[in-house]
């Protein structure tokens, strides 16, 4: 160990199969035995991982795998409840961030670390050590952004940049460090695929360099494209590590998972297409706010039978979308039609009486009240909906009991004990409370924002096909959704939201990724404007 | 005589003024402080029993800027560590504060104050008009300027200010880059209290030389709404605290001046004026959504 | 060293009833802290300040009919914080709603009769309203912050009275002291034949719980709570958070003018400068303490006003100030919040990093 020579310590693992550890002498992370508990939650259960330089090292798992929870460890914002990390060769004690920067691990978060009413120099010399003068730096990061072909204005407010360079941001505030080591959180989540394959070239040009990168991704195709070696998580464990260019994203994902996922069945049945139940006629909306989106005649017709998604990397409206056809968010009437009624300055209550139903992004604090048990959340959307909720101003506690016992049986909700709060539920589970509350209605219309986002694979996968047998049996469905591999399984038609256009909505058949991309990078305007 | 209503307006604005200043950096760093009013009137008795027992007003002010920390700490100690609600916690705050200062200064009412020297700059105090009302004040307000133009370079010159500002605009990325969120804060709460006590003792020891039950009247709030008039930038706090100075002393004057207003309306006037400014700031949604540090009022819970 | 806060999956329903009790017993310690060092015998004095009173009748009856204000304002201001809206004003809306009760007492003397007691307790409930819906109104129209707004207007409405007292309103036969007119037999209200209580006590308590009713099991108080916690999940279920606001300011003010009105026609029976020891501030303790529960803020009234009674004792009998009776409000105060903490979140006390094990407290 640490004298040069490969290890050739051999580790059976689960499934029989055996793992080589790979340390040598250019090893620069070697994690052993990391453990970190949360409560009762075991994060990460005795995680070994080792990355090399020059390597591009993925970490996949679902959301909860624990990867997440290990990269931190690495930067320093969490501590191990056990196990060691060496860093070339020697045992270290990350304490904090700034320890992980002096050692040369950098981190892009996934979640931006930005400061909105800060400058780019200035939040980039929160994150050095030695930052010097602010003019200098300031010329440093114009010099390196460009030289790496992420250019950069100092001086520019982060608030004012659009969520592609603010990642740019993230990256060169690494950069300028010299690390050698990169990880980096699910970074293309909110990147078109242009800006995608930017990105995967910046990363190829690290590595030639001897700069190690840790990707941490969730997207199956891009890993098998670029990175060398893929260290997969369940549950907490190391269950496998392999060479992902020899592998399909079929079998990273049985993999990741442990089993074979069941696939959406979607495309068995034809749909059977009936009237327009909702109809967005040259929706425009004002940004309500400076950091909000404003909406640009946007027209769409949702018809019986039909799951239409719209496509979109996030912040480009589909949120204020969502408040405007839900009645949130008022506009003129005729903008919004329901089943042949304008109703774009009724309210929610209204459209839902009307057979329309509606689940948000945000499922704690938007779609349910964190504090509040399931049946009060039941209680939430449907009061005036004929569920017998209500009688003489007074709430039916029985009533709201009964629907969520049978919500939770019908949906496979799981929750530590009966009628627990929805804080307490995880993710998955709160999600298909949140949506099965809405298909217990039998709505003839469903919008439904990220369906699956945050979500464990068998949830997500019960939410689909809950959403094509909803769309079979006569009703429309709206799908917002930031996941082209979620698109894909279930759409019929797809239009793309970018910068508050919306493009034509043509027929899945008709679409294709690279067609998707160039209409979320500015397609969807020049459609939109020329409409 | 306009002298003499200067000289009066700077006395009244102030104690605004430096509390104001302290809350500003307090806001800045994310947390809301609603207490001033009840720190303020705590550094008012303090500083008062402390210069009346040695016989020194700037002991006197040293112990009413140690009271105002010493309860900055403890509203620090409920919202930074049990994480309370910050707006509640600053209310007990001033409850606790005018209590206290009841019970501490029932036994000095009425007697005689202790004024604080005033300081004589020499030559320059001469000069006709000007001189007396930028140079022959007391120490006090002469160190209201200085704290003014320290903040402004701290916050905007140096690199502990601008972490303190990344700080208050998105504490959950300052603590994923490292920098302790609650120690800022705690510092931020000190200093702030540090100068709601001075502010107090500025109104016992120089305003109005005694100890009246309530003498603060609402100044603390005051100095919150000149916190928000000012969208957070220290120079803005010395206009607006000037402008609220001179409200304050209109109902002095007007009397000698024999307008027939009825005292009660001009005393109302800078309450009155406190809501009419507080309206047209937040009437324009922009403004406010910019300047405001995005994360005042929100609770932090790191995960370690 | 470093306390950790651990976040509950859900609330911890033993904490919530345990965590004012705590708080009482917290403020008892801390009072006879102070107590030692001002020189008294602690135990004596907590005796006397908190027992002593409830053992007498006549002191017992001073407890409920201070108490009764407190109960009152405390019920509207426990819907305006579930609501999210921070009814600083409630001391205002006491000031004005008596204000407005007065005015037919005094300009109309002669109007005496058995309807003169219910419109002026209509007119003060209304006049609270109106003063409460002034900051209502900013918040909703201007997104004016309603905290700074409602406080200014205690102090206006403070210096209205003061005025209305010296000036347009001075008894004119009253020997030129600073208070209006006595009020009559008709505008006065009084006990329940055959006890020492008050009716005022009686529509208090009635209100107190219609309020916990509707808080509890009405769609109204479902619509209060959700906005409170959630504001966008509140608007998701079709709630108005306008409506609400001025809902929850209008009820609030109008039970402050009402209870300002009894207080007036009831014990005091005229207007003077100051006609109000603090109640609308020492409600906001009573709320929290409460726990924004009516039924828990009829005991917790009770505990406040004790606190006051309490004070007047130890000073006759100790020669401590009366001014401890706020402190111990105060005080009382920081312990409910410091303790409502635990309903939340756990404690955890962490050593040196990378310690084989951590403790675990509550």
């Amino acid at each position: 160990m640490g004298d040069g020579v490969a290890d050739s310590v051999v580790q059976e693992m689960d499934d029989g199969s055996v793992r080589r550890r790979r340390s040598g002498e250019n090893t620069l992370l070697d994690a052993r035995g990391l453990t970190k508990r949360f409560g009762d939650i075991l994060a990460n259960d005795r995680v070994d991982l080792v990355i090399n330089k020059g390597e591009i090292h993925a970490l996949l798992g679902e959301n909860g795998a624990g990867k997440s929870t290990l990269v931190k460890m690495f930067y320093g914002s969490l501590d191990p409840d056990g196990g060691e990390i060496l860093w070339q060769g020697r045992p270290v004690d990350i304490g904090n961030p700034a320890a992980a920067r002096e050692l040369g691990i950098g981190m892009v978060f996934q979640h931006f670390s930005l400061f909105e009413a800060l400058s780019v120099v200035e939040n980039i010399a929160l994150a050095l050590p030695n930052p010097g003068r602010m003019s200098e730096l300031a010329r440093r990061i114009e010099t390196v952004s460009r030289d790496y072909g992420l250019p950069l204005d100092p001086d520019d407010i982060v608030a004012d940049l659009p969520v592609g360079i603010r990642q740019r941001i993230e990256i060169v505030r690494c950069l300028l460090q010299e690390p050698q080591l990169i990880i980096m959180d699910e970074p293309t989540s909110v990147l078109t695929p242009q800006e995608a394959d930017l990105l995967f070239l910046t990363l190829n040009r690290l590595a030639q360099e001897g700069c190690a990168v840790l990707y941490i991704s969730h997207r199956l195709e891009e890993v098998k494209r670029i990175c060398h070696h893929a260290t997969i998580l369940r549950h907490g464990q190391v269950v496998r590590e392999c060479d992902p260019t020899k592998e399909t994203p079929a079998s990273l994902a049985s993999m990741m998972v442990g089993a074979d996922v069941a696939s959406v069945s979607a495309g068995a049945q034809k749909p059977v297409i009936g009237n327009t139940r909702l109809a967005l006629s040259n929706l425009s909306a004002r940004a309500a706010t400076p950091f909000a989106t404003a909406l640009n005649r946007i027209s769409l017709d949702l018809r019986a039978g039909e799951v239409v998604a719209i496509a979109g990397v996030a912040g480009n409206g589909q949120g204020e979308l969502f408040d405007a056809i839900s009645g949130e968010m008022p506009v003129a009437p005729d903008m919004v039609v329901l089943d042949g009624k304008s109703c774009g300055n009724r309210n929610i209550t209204w459209r839902r009486r009307q057979n329309a139903a509606f689940v948000p992004e945000e499922r704690l604090g938007h779609g349910s009240v964190p504090g509040m048990k399931l049946s009060q959340n039941i209680v939430l959307t449907r009061h005036s909906t004929g569920d017998k909720l209500i009688s003489g101003s007074f709430v039916s506690t029985a009533q709201a009991s009964v629907l969520e016992k049978r919500i939770k049986q019908k949906y496979d909700v799981r929750m530590s004990h009966d009628d627990a709060e929805a804080r307490s539920l995880s993710g998955g589970n709160l999600q298909k409370f949140v949506v099965g509350r809405e298909l217990d209605r039998k709505p003839g219309i469903l919008i439904v924002n990220q369906p699956t986002w945050g979500v464990d694979a068998g949830a997500a996968a019960l939410i689909r096909q809950a959403l094509i047998d909803l769309a079979r049996s006569g009703s429309a469905v709206l799908v917002i959704s930031q996941d082209l591999d979620e698109i894909f399984e279930i759409a019929d038609r797809i239009a793309v939201i970018s910068r508050g256009y919306l493009s034509e909505a043509e027929p899945a058949s008709d679409m294709t990724r690279e067609r998707v991309g160039l209409l979320m990078a500015g397609g969807a305007e020049t459609q939109g404007e020329v409409a | 005589m306009f002298e003499a209503v200067l000289l009066t307006v700077i006395t009244a604005a102030t104690p605004l003024l430096i509390a104001a200043m302290g809350e500003l950096v307090v806001e800045r760093s994310g947390v809301l402080n609603l207490g001033v009013e009840g720190m303020m009137i705590m550094g008012a008795v303090v500083g008062f029993a402390v210069a009346n027992q040695t016989g020194s007003g700037t002991l006197g002010v040293f112990a009413a800027i140690a009271a105002g920390m010493a309860m900055s700490a403890l509203f620090g100690f409920l919202v930074l560590v049990l994480v309370t609600n910050q707006v509640a916690t600053g209310l007990a705050l001033t409850i606790l504060g005018i209590g206290f200062s009841g019970l501490i200064g029932e036994a000095f009412i009425g007697v005689p104050g202790l004024k604080l020297p005033e300081l004589y700059v020499p030559v320059l105090s001469e000069i006709p008009f000007f001189g007396p009302v930028l140079f022959q004040q007391d120490s006090i307000v002469y160190l209201s300027f200085a704290l003014v133009a320290a903040v402004a370079y701290f916050l905007f010159r140096t690199r502990l200010g601008l972490v303190l500002r990344s700080v208050g605009d998105n504490h959950g990325s300052a603590h994923a880059l490292g920098y302790s969120v609650i120690r800022i804060r705690f510092a931020a709460i000190l200093f702030g209290g540090a100068c709601a006590g001075l502010a107090g003792a500025y109104m016992s020891l120089a305003y109005t030389p005694q100890w009246v039950e309530n003498m603060t009247a609402g100044r603390g709030w005051i100095a919150l709404a000149l916190v928000v008039f000012s969208s957070w930038l220290p120079l803005r706090v010395v206009i607006g605290a000037y402008l609220f100075g001179a409200v304050s002393v209109l109902n002095l004057h007007a009397q000698a001046v024999e307008i027939d207003i009825p005292s009660q309306l001009l005393s109302s006037l800078p309450y009155l004026a406190t809501i009419l400014v507080l309206v047209l700031i937040s009437a324009n949604r922009r403004l406010t959504l910019v300047n405001t540090p995005a994360c005042l009022g929100k609770p932090f819970v790191p995960d370690r | 060293m470093r306390i950790e806060l651990v976040k509950r999956k859900e609330h911890s329903q033993l904490m919530a009833l345990l965590s004012p009790l705590i708080a009482v017993a917290l403020t008892a310690f801390a009072a006879a802290l102070i107590f030692l060092i001002t020189g008294h015998n602690p135990l004596v004095a907590l005796y006397k300040f908190f027992i002593e009173p409830l053992t007498q009748e006549w002191s017992l009856n001073a407890t409920i009919a201070k108490a009764t204000p407190l109960i009152l304002i405390a019920c509207g201001l426990a819907v305006c914080y579930l609501s999210n809206n921070w009814n600083i004003g409630a001391e205002g809306q006491f000031i004005v709603g008596a204000l407005f009760g007065s005015a037919l007492p005094i300009l109309m003397p002669d109007f005496a009769n058995a309807a003169t007691l219910p419109l002026m307790l209509i007119f003060g409930a209304v006049g609270g309203a109106l003063w409460a819906l002034i900051p209502a109104l900013l918040k909703t129209r201007f997104n004016t912050n309603e905290i700074l707004t409602s406080l200014m207007l205690v102090y206006v409405a403070s210096l209205l009275l003061d005025y209305l007292v010296r000036g347009p309103w001075r008894d004119p036969g009253g020997y030129n002291f600073p208070e209006s007119r006595i009020f009559s037999d008709a505008a006065t209200l009084s006990y329940i034949p055959g006890t020492s209580i008050s009716y005022a006590t009686l529509v208090t308590i009635a209100i107190a719980i219609v309020l916990a009713i509707v808080l509890a099991r009405t769609l109204k108080g479902f619509e209060i709570r959700v906005m409170g916690e959630s504001p966008r999940a509140g608007s998701f279920a079709g709630f108005s958070s306008r409506r609400l606001t001025i809902f929850a300011f209008a009820l609030a003010g109008g039970l402050a003018g009402l209870a300002g009105t009894m207080e007036v026609s009831g014990g005091l029976n005229q207007l003077l400068p100051q006609i109000s020891p603090g109640y609308g501030f020492t409600a906001i303790i009573v709320a929290f303490l409460g726990r924004l529960n009516p039924f828990g803020i009829i005991v917790a009234g009770f505990v406040l006003a004790l606190s006051y009674i309490g004070g007047e004792a130890v000073q006759s009998a100790l020669g401590v100030s009366n001014k401890i009776a706020s402190v111990i409000q105060g005080l009382l105060l920081f312990f409910v919040l410091a303790c409502d903490t635990f309903i939340l979140y756990r404690i955890r006390i962490v050593g040196r990093r990378h310690a084989a094990g951590e403790v675990s407290h509550v």
